[in-house]
């Protein structure tokens, strides 16, 4: 009898030793694991690093992301920068700068918007959604009005 | 002038003051209405009934008056002597000062005189109506585009009332087929007043006017579309139908997409003709600007010259333009490269390779639409995938556009990029769905340790708490 | 060192810390066992709960930005790009609506088994006034997320202590830092949610539970009448090894509520747009909410709502003075009056979140 209480009480410590080692370990992972610092070191707010200047000469544009959606930044031809929604407001394609027009375009069906965003030509039904643009140092940093 | 017309007139005369009340509240009324942004529409002036071929002949057109002075004047605008006598008439006499109610001309402060000529201060129904003080009645068909054209044509004019509206329409007129057959003696085509109506015709933009955007089809297709009355004419009747089937007709009509093309986008206006062979892919090439670029530069733009084909329609049709599909490229069935090309040529060949291309990264972006939309559903956050999948379909996109340049090559050229997008995805999709894996799986792991350690825990107690331990 | 055996370290570190009088209590403390024994096991749970909020809620912080500009994209952050972020929010936000509903039937249980009898009194006191302040921790932890619901649930439950006659517009602009719902409300409700109120709740948190200690458990008047010696069971190991096995069950439901049904974050909060449609508080407040929107504009000259704030006011109050206002239960007798008030409450507050979830 003694010998098989000693077993029985040997296997219930095994059992709860092994498996609140377990546990503490299913709790400790996920934390540790939460400490290491993540890929993206930061959240992305409600403002973006859209390019370079450097990158942009006047006369040029690029897409950037902005959240899940692209948004365009130009440079007019007198050095301004402006930014604005990249998404056409006919069918949703992405708009482009033409430098040759000085016009922002939608090649989908030959929208034409003009500096400030305004549709100006073709099927676009509104302007652009305008966002605010400001400079820092080399930076150029959009966010939403 | 019939008797009838004439015992009104006399009546009239006998109880003068009071009709002469009555027909003031009466235009006050409808002034009322004129200026009302909710008034009812009006049957009349725009309805099929009305083919050029039923307008009688009248004198010469008269000189356009001076309206806009007399608007000025509310002294003057009472003693319109036309409107009240043909209201006081009645019946099909009172109709069009009725349908004006809604008109644009009236609305700018003319009013019949200032069209039909005589005096409206007259009330002396012979004298008001006196060829010698400019009345003209109703023009003829014939007479229509110069009756219109007094006001129109004369830039002076109509810079008074609209300075941005162009003032060529009459001239443009006599350039359509319509124009140059009423010229040759046809009174049965297209005048201003078959599309614009008359006593009561609207602004192009109201949406009611007969040729506002969406209902410009039905419009035209009151002649166009009718086997009786284009009998004698060697032309089909059957571009409505077609384009009411057509992938523009469903952008206009179903999305009230306003760019989209209706009749005059593609044949003019005023200018009405067919679209020449050569100018084909101008006229598409309005909105789709980089498809006609790329057409142009293509293999396909002399051998279609040489041959006398339509450009653009060769492929597309021209009134029954369905939404392309993929399997218009290739040699398949429903393919259009197959009408010209025949198997063991290069071009057969290099369509089959761009539709392959083609079937390639759609496939790849449906696998990875479906994997990543798997992921949303299953609650996992996919914003960064669906950006990707943004930007693949735009991609795949411009590979279609660039079909037109018919060139494998420069197809390869743009499809590669788009498949990298695709796969990237894709790739995001599957990382999604592993995470949910793992998550489950780990779950899984935790709740069987913990139930491990509530057992132990149990065992443990009734260890403790057994009698004599 | 070589003298450490079983238990030697509890020795060592015993010498050195002075844990003797711990131990003993440890070894002394008793748990009483009767058919209401299962009561007992609330308390700890809540507390539980409260060390995952606090364990969780310190790991958010790393990462977690107060304003208004950054408050939803840091949360969003922590749900897609940090490395079991969504565990860790998912399981704090279950958590926190776990321990309130603990907490409820911990305090209904208490109420009910006349545990604020002498000498607890204090222990009732002090707890009801931890229930308060978790309250307060629900309510400046909704706002956190900056979400469209929260946003606008926040507004809604500060005009309502704008309400309170006299002091109400100094309460209003205390607790959104201005007129309106900002901002600098967030950061406000931050500053509440992570460092005044675990002040307070540790303070009071502690005082509760040495109370506790120093009193024991409390057997209900209706078994101390019927038997003369109840039964008990050693809290250590006893008591506490069945604690621990509701813990662990308590750990498994989180987690598997949190991997199943993560917390959802909503839209951003936008003040300039109109409020949707239905906007509710969170279940623990329903029952305020739907009083004081059931009663009429007008009762007698005071605004019904005026008056619907004046009551929970009192009720408030009379629920934190129960151990002094119960004089029956104090001198051990029955007190029928007591259990009714307690068991309408019970019903009133079930009826009234049922009917603020149904309309």
């Amino acid at each position: 009898m003694p010998e098989v209480e000693t077993r029985r009480r040997r296997f219930i410590n095994f059992l709860l030793g092994t498996s609140l080692g377990a546990t503490l370990i299913a709790i400790t992972y996920p934390i540790i694991k939460f400490l290491v610092p993540p890929r993206v070191a930061e959240s992305a707010a409600s403002s973006v690093v859209a390019g370079k200047v450097s990158e942009l000469p006047p006369n040029s544009g690029k897409i950037f992301k902005f959240g899940s959606r692209p948004g365009i930044l130009i440079r007019t031809p007198t050095g301004e920068f402006r930014a604005f929604s990249a998404i056409c407001t006919h069918l949703q394609c992405t708009v482009q700068y033409r430098p040759d027009l000085r016009q922002i375009w939608c090649a989908c069906h030959n929208g034409h918007y003009d500096l400030n965003g305004r549709n100006i030509a073709g099927p676009p039904p509104r302007p652009l959604e305008k966002y605010v643009v400001n400079v820092r140092g080399d930076e150029i940093i959009v966010s939403r009005g | 002038m019939n008797t009838n017309q004439f015992q009104h007139h006399r009546r009239w005369r006998a109880g003068r003051s009071l009709a002469k009340l009555a027909a003031t509240l009466m235009f006050v009324f409808s002034l009322i209405f004129v200026w009302s942004p909710s008034a009812e529409p009006t049957a009349s002036g725009t309805d099929g009934s009305e083919t050029p071929s039923g307008v009688n002949p009248a004198p010469a057109p008269a000189l356009p008056s001076e309206p806009a002075m007399r608007t000025e004047s509310g002294e003057k605008e009472k003693k319109d002597t036309c409107v009240q006598c043909h209201l006081e008439m009645g019946d099909e006499l009172a109709a069009p000062v009725t349908a004006m109610q809604h008109d644009i001309h009236a609305q700018r402060g003319l009013s019949c005189a200032d069209c039909h000529g005589g005096d409206p201060t007259e009330e002396d129904m012979d004298r008001a109506m006196d060829p010698r003080r400019g009345f003209v009645g109703r023009p003829t068909p014939g007479d229509i585009p110069r009756f219109c054209g007094k006001c129109h044509s004369n830039a002076e004019f109509m810079k008074k009332y609209n300075p941005r509206l162009r003032v060529d329409q009459e001239a443009e007129y006599f350039t359509s087929i319509h124009g140059k057959r009423l010229v040759q003696g046809d009174r049965k085509v297209a005048t201003c007043i078959s599309c614009h109506g008359y006593h009561g015709i609207r602004a192009v933009s109201d949406p009611q006017a007969p040729v506002y955007p969406t209902n410009v089809a039905r419009t035209c297709g009151r002649c166009h579309a009718n086997a009786g009355y284009l009998q004698s004419y060697a032309i089909p009747h059957d571009q409505l139908e077609k384009w009411q089937a057509s992938v523009h007709a469903e952008a206009l009509l179903k999305k009230n997409d306003l760019s989209a093309p209706t009749c005059n986008d593609c044949h003019g206006n005023h200018g009405a003709v067919p679209p020449g062979v050569t100018s084909v892919a101008n006229v598409c090439g309005a909105c789709h600007t980089r498809q006609a670029e790329l057409f142009r530069k293509s293999p396909h733009k002399p051998a279609f010259d040489e041959m006398g084909l339509g450009e653009c329609l060769v492929c597309h049709g021209n009134h029954e333009i369905h939404h392309p599909s993929d399997e218009m490229l290739g040699t398949g069935d429903e393919a259009t490269c197959v009408a010209c090309h025949s198997e063991g040529e290069p071009a057969y060949q290099a369509a089959e390779t761009m539709r392959r291309m083609i079937d390639e990264m759609v496939q790849e972006l449906n696998q990875a639409e479906a994997l990543v939309d798997r992921a949303a559903r299953a609650g996992m956050e996919v914003s960064r995938a669906k950006f990707e999948l943004n930007d693949a379909h735009d991609k795949l996109i411009n590979a279609r556009v660039v079909v037109h340049t018919f060139s494998a090559n420069e197809l390869q050229k743009v499809i590669e990029p788009g498949l990298e997008t695709a796969k990237k995805a894709h790739q995001m999709g599957v990382e999604a769905l592993n995470e949910l894996q793992f998550r489950r799986k780990g779950l899984a792991a935790s709740l069987v340790v913990i139930f491990l350690a509530v057992m132990g825990l149990y065992l443990k107690i009734r260890q403790i708490e057994r009698p004599g331990a | 060192m070589e003298a450490i055996s079983k238990h030697g370290w509890l020795t060592w570190l015993s010498d050195r810390l002075g844990l003797d009088p711990l131990i003993a209590l440890a070894r002394e403390k008793e748990v009483p066992i009767h058919r209401h024994t299962i009561w007992y096991y609330f308390g700890g749970m809540t507390l539980f709960l409260f060390i995952v909020q606090v364990a969780t809620g310190v790991l958010l912080l790393l990462y977690y930005r107060p304003s208004a500009e950054t408050a939803f994209e840091s949360v969003q952050f922590i749900m897609t790009e940090v490395s079991f972020g969504w565990l860790v929010r998912s399981i704090h936000s279950w958590s926190a609506n776990l321990m309130i509903a603990m907490l409820f039937v911990h305090m209904f249980s208490v109420y009910l088994l006349k545990a604020y009898r002498p000498p607890r009194e204090l222990t009732w006191i002090t707890g009801v006034l931890l229930f308060f302040i978790v309250l307060a921790f629900g309510f400046s932890g909704y706002l956190l997320p900056w979400n469209k619901l929260a946003f606008f649930a926040t507004k809604v439950g500060t005009e309502i202590a704008g309400v309170v006659p006299v002091i109400g517009h100094f309460l209003l602009r205390f607790l959104r830092g201005g007129d309106e719902v900002t901002g600098g409300t967030l950061t406000r409700f931050f500053g509440f949610h992570v460092a005044i109120l675990p002040a307070l709740a540790t303070f009071v948190l502690t005082v509760h539970i040495w109370l506790v200690q120093r009193h024991g458990m409390s057997v209900p008047p209706s078994v101390e009448r019927q038997a003369q010696n109840v039964k008990t069971m050693k809290f250590f190991p006893n008591f506490l090894l069945r604690d621990a096995m509701g813990w662990l069950i308590a750990l498994g439901a989180l987690a598997a509520l949190a991997a199943l049904f993560p917390w959802e974050l909503g839209e951003k909060a936008d003040p300039f747009a109109p409020a949707p449609a239905g906007i509710k508080p969170e279940w623990y407040f329903l029952f305020m909410f739907q009083t004081l929107r059931l009663l009429p504009s007008h009762i007698l000259f005071i605004e019904g709502e005026v008056l619907g704030v004046l009551a929970f006011g009192l009720g408030a109050v009379f629920w934190l003075l129960v151990p002094f206002l119960d004089k029956e239960s104090v001198r051990g007798e029955r007190n029928g009056l007591f259990t009714l008030i307690g068991v309408v409450i019970l019903l009133y507050i079930a009826v009234m979140t049922v009917v603020g979830y149904l309309s």
